[in-house]
């Protein structure tokens, strides 16, 4: 594939250029504080990061005990009209996931009607045989998705990714806000940024809405596998936001099909479980026997209707990579619409000829697991050594069926502070939709992560990745 | 709140406050060492040993040293109450309770944490003493974050755990002094005797309450007065007898829940505030100190089943 220049999103296809419509006033804040200025900022993140007690800590590594991620103080920034657009797109296609595994788990309509193949789903490591037949409140499944998005020119967004399982990263959208707020306050006067900070209060509204009980206040508790999960502090920080308990599995018992958790008071019932472990490990005696980090009858207890889990268990089903590949089909079944969000071109390695067509060309394309996560198990052709693509070849040999293929996108940049100056650097993005029993939220942001080395597509913080915040701009005095 | 979450403050209490009373009683130990004939050193390390209790004497097996024994009471991680590994559990139970502490808590459990880790020996006299200066000053900096906090339940559990610990390791410090002290040949009132009686002030840092309370020379009885009657120690039995009642009465008006803990707690607060000293050595302090010791271990596993502790 010819590389050309990819699109930048404060300057289009021109770096040297006028910025694009609408985005003068960033261009011309950029230019008017100094370097210097920018540099001191910059520097100071890290501190403020600190002083407003964030710290990303690596419990698990004494070594490492408190680590930050890279933050960039360069905001990415959404137009009202852009944003518009992503959320109609973002709504319908989480509309559609959540109507898949209902169908799924449920009457497999869209397998009768050979939408899509009945073995890719019934076959599926993730698809979860104990809970079919569920009937989770309101019928709906993946309550919290984390839609990953690509951009490669003005109107070009692509889903890289659905996250319908356990999507992280909510935390650093809401703390790079703060960071923001405190390293560039005169942004906010020259800009109308739209706030974010209401999302833990829509989640808590999220999470009582699915409660099977709506006799008496809801109890919902988040459920996390301990401190030390890499994700901890997030659990923590979010239960804190949302006025809920911090429990682990030893802190709740089953008793006839109830959840309760064990305070000093006595038993409380438990009606919406916000969990942050996986399935496998959510009740040994239906998954994981091994597993400590859930408790033994919580299934059951789900499947009694006594207890909402968020996200239901399943799910992992629509974020599977060879099911993404069925996605503009199964948005067209459920919606009756075309998917106003893109795929990226996929090739299925399971079928001979999507094969053959990469493994002819695997320098330059990009492979992946189809359960793989976190920038793992994944080969980027055009970056990698001849010893990379020769070693994924074997393996894409031996288990075709476990990988996709993808072009390599040119992904867009977003000026980004660098050790030799304002740069053009990579970005992604991950909006976080929220599904209640009445309606499908998106709060104004997310979380733009950014490949910090240069030329560099791989946006993961465990490979080099830092983030930024999002600015979304109100609609009535854009730019 | 989470029963789990209660127990890990607690704990943070417990093992922050051993740690320190550990740190102070090497201090003090090493002043006394210094002070005494050379051929005393290892009995002296062997009274502190028995002060902390346990296998400690033990543990530190027949080629007994001034020197293992610091670097055992400090570092050893074969030891379960060595400062490092108190240290260690208080940021465990720390990190379970993570969102029930304040920043400033949290920082300073991890900060005495630091100073730890990378340490497997004490070093020489000297360094062991600024390991123990270091120390001190962190824990200095939790207790000061403890005053900043909140006074609700998470506050009131960690000085809870702090007060059961307190009243169980002032009980020993006293009792060992007293019944198992003084080698053989030297005598009561002698120039050791008096230097042991000002090293267990030192431990509890009551040099200046006694000398302000009493304005006479060091009588041992007055020590003892000191450590168990006087309010005006916070060290003392009866304190930290006192606030663990009271810290119980708070919880329960808040959790509702009171119960087996606070009937013992306000028992033996009243029977320590009906005796003085002279009923004491009457009755027998060693077997009063025993009696204290047991109640004080019937009171933390009565708070456990109180609060669910899991």
């Amino acid at each position: 594939m010819p590389r050309s220049r990819p699109f930048d999103e404060l300057w289009g296809l021109e770096l040297a250029g006028s910025p694009r419509e609408g985005f003068e006033t960033l261009a011309r804040w950029l230019e008017d504080t100094p370097g210097a200025e920018l540099a001191r900022r910059q520097q100071s993140a890290e501190a403020a990061f600190r002083s407003l007690g964030i710290t990303f800590a690596v419990y698990g590594d004494d070594q490492a005990a408190e680590r930050i991620i890279p933050f960039d103080i360069l905001p990415r920034i959404f137009s009202a009209r852009e944003w518009e657009r992503l959320t109609a797109g973002l709504e319908q296609r989480v509309r559609a996931i959540n109507a898949f595994i209902d169908d799924i788990y449920g009457a497999r309509k869209i397998i009768a009607d050979g939408v899509v193949p009945a073995d890719i789903v019934l076959a599926n490591s993730q698809f979860c045989a104990p809970v079919a037949g569920a009937k989770p409140p309101h019928g709906i499944y993946a309550h919290i998705c984390g839609i990953d998005l690509v951009r490669t020119g003005a109107d070009e967004f692509f889903v890289l990714e659905d996250n319908a399982r356990t999507p992280s990263g909510v935390s650093y959208m809401l703390e790079n806000r703060e960071a923001m707020l405190r390293l560039c306050p005169e942004l906010f006067e020259l800009l109308p940024v739209q706030p974010v900070d209401a999302y833990p209060e829509l989640l808590r509204d999220t999470l009582y809405s699915v409660s099977p009980s709506q006799s008496r206040e809801p109890i919902a508790v988040l459920l996390t596998p301990g401190h030390y999960n890499s994700a901890f502090y997030e659990h923590s920080f979010l239960a804190d936001k949302m006025g809920i308990e911090l429990v682990e599995g030893q802190d709740l018992e089953v008793d006839d099909d109830i959840v309760w958790m064990r305070t000093i008071e006595g038993r409380v019932r438990v009606d919406v479980i916000y969990r942050r472990i996986d399935d496998a490990f959510l009740d040994p005696l239906i998954f994981r026997a091994d597993s400590v980090l859930g408790m033994p009858g919580l299934l059951a207890a789900y499947l009694a209707g006594n207890v909402a889990l968020v996200n239901a268990p399943g799910t992992g089903i629509a974020d599977d990579k060879a099911i993404y590949s069925y996605m503009p089909e199964i948005v067209r079944y459920y919606s009756g619409e075309e998917s106003k969000l893109q795929n990226v071109e996929t090739w299925r390695c399971r079928e001979p000829d999507a094969l053959k067509y990469t493994l002819e060309r695997l320098d330059q394309l990009v492979v992946k697991l189809v359960d793989g996560s976190g920038g793992y198990g994944m080969l980027v052709g055009p970056t990698a050594t001849k010893k990379q693509i020769e070693d994924f070849r074997a393996a894409l040999i031996a288990e075709p069926h476990r990988y996709i293929a993808q072009p390599t996108l040119a992904l867009s940049t977003v000026p980004t502070f660098t050790e030799q100056g304002i740069a053009p650097r990579h970005v992604d993005f991950r909006p976080f939709v929220l599904t209640g029993a009445s309606s499908v939220t998106i709060v104004p942001g997310g979380l733009t992560r950014v490949a910090l080395r240069e030329g560099s597509l791989v946006v993961n913080s465990s490979q080099g990745g830092g983030t930024k915040d999002s600015f979304v701009l109100d609609g009535v005095q854009d730019g | 709140m989470l029963a789990r979450t209660a127990a890990n403050l607690y704990w943070i209490g417990r093992y922050m406050e051993r740690a320190e009373f550990t740190t102070r009683l090497i201090e003090a130990t090493i002043r006394l060492d210094s002070l005494s004939p050379h051929t005393l050193s290892s009995q002296t390390w062997r009274s502190a040993l028995a002060v902390v209790g346990g296998d400690a004497t033990a543990d530190v097996g027949s080629d007994f040293t001034a020197s293992r024994a610091r670097t055992y009471l400090t570092v050893d991680q074969g030891n379960a109450n060595s400062i490092k590994c108190c240290v260690s559990l208080a940021r465990d139970n720390a990190k379970g309770a993570r969102n029930r502490l304040t920043q400033e808590v949290w920082e300073a459990i991890n900060r005495t944490w630091t100073t730890l880790r990378d340490r497997s020996n004490p070093g020489g006299i000297q360094g062991t003493v600024a390991l123990l200066e270091e120390i001190k000053a962190e824990a200095r900096g939790f207790e000061g974050a403890l005053q900043h906090m909140l006074r609700t339940e998470a506050n009131w559990f960690m000085r809870l755990g702090t007060m059961i610990e307190r009243a169980d390791n002032t009980a020993r410090l006293l009792d060992v002094k007293y019944y198992l002290l003084l080698p053989e040949g030297q005598e009561v009132g002698g120039p050791l005797d008096r230097d042991q009686w000002m090293t267990l002030l030192h431990v509890v840092s009551g040099q200046g309450a006694y000398r302000l309370l009493y304005k006479q020379a060091i009588q041992p009885w007055l020590v003892a007065d000191l450590l168990v009657y006087r309010r005006e120690l916070p060290r003392s039995l009866v304190s930290s007898a006192a606030r663990s009642a009271a810290l119980l009465a708070r919880i329960g008006n808040v959790s509702g829940r009171q119960g087996e803990a606070d009937r013992l707690a306000r028992r033996r607060l009243d029977r320590i505030e009906a005796n003085d000293i002279d009923g004491l050595i009457q009755r027998g302090m060693h077997e009063v100190l025993q009696q204290f010791i047991d109640e004080n271990a019937e009171l933390d596993r009565a708070i456990a089943r109180q609060f669910r502790f899991p």
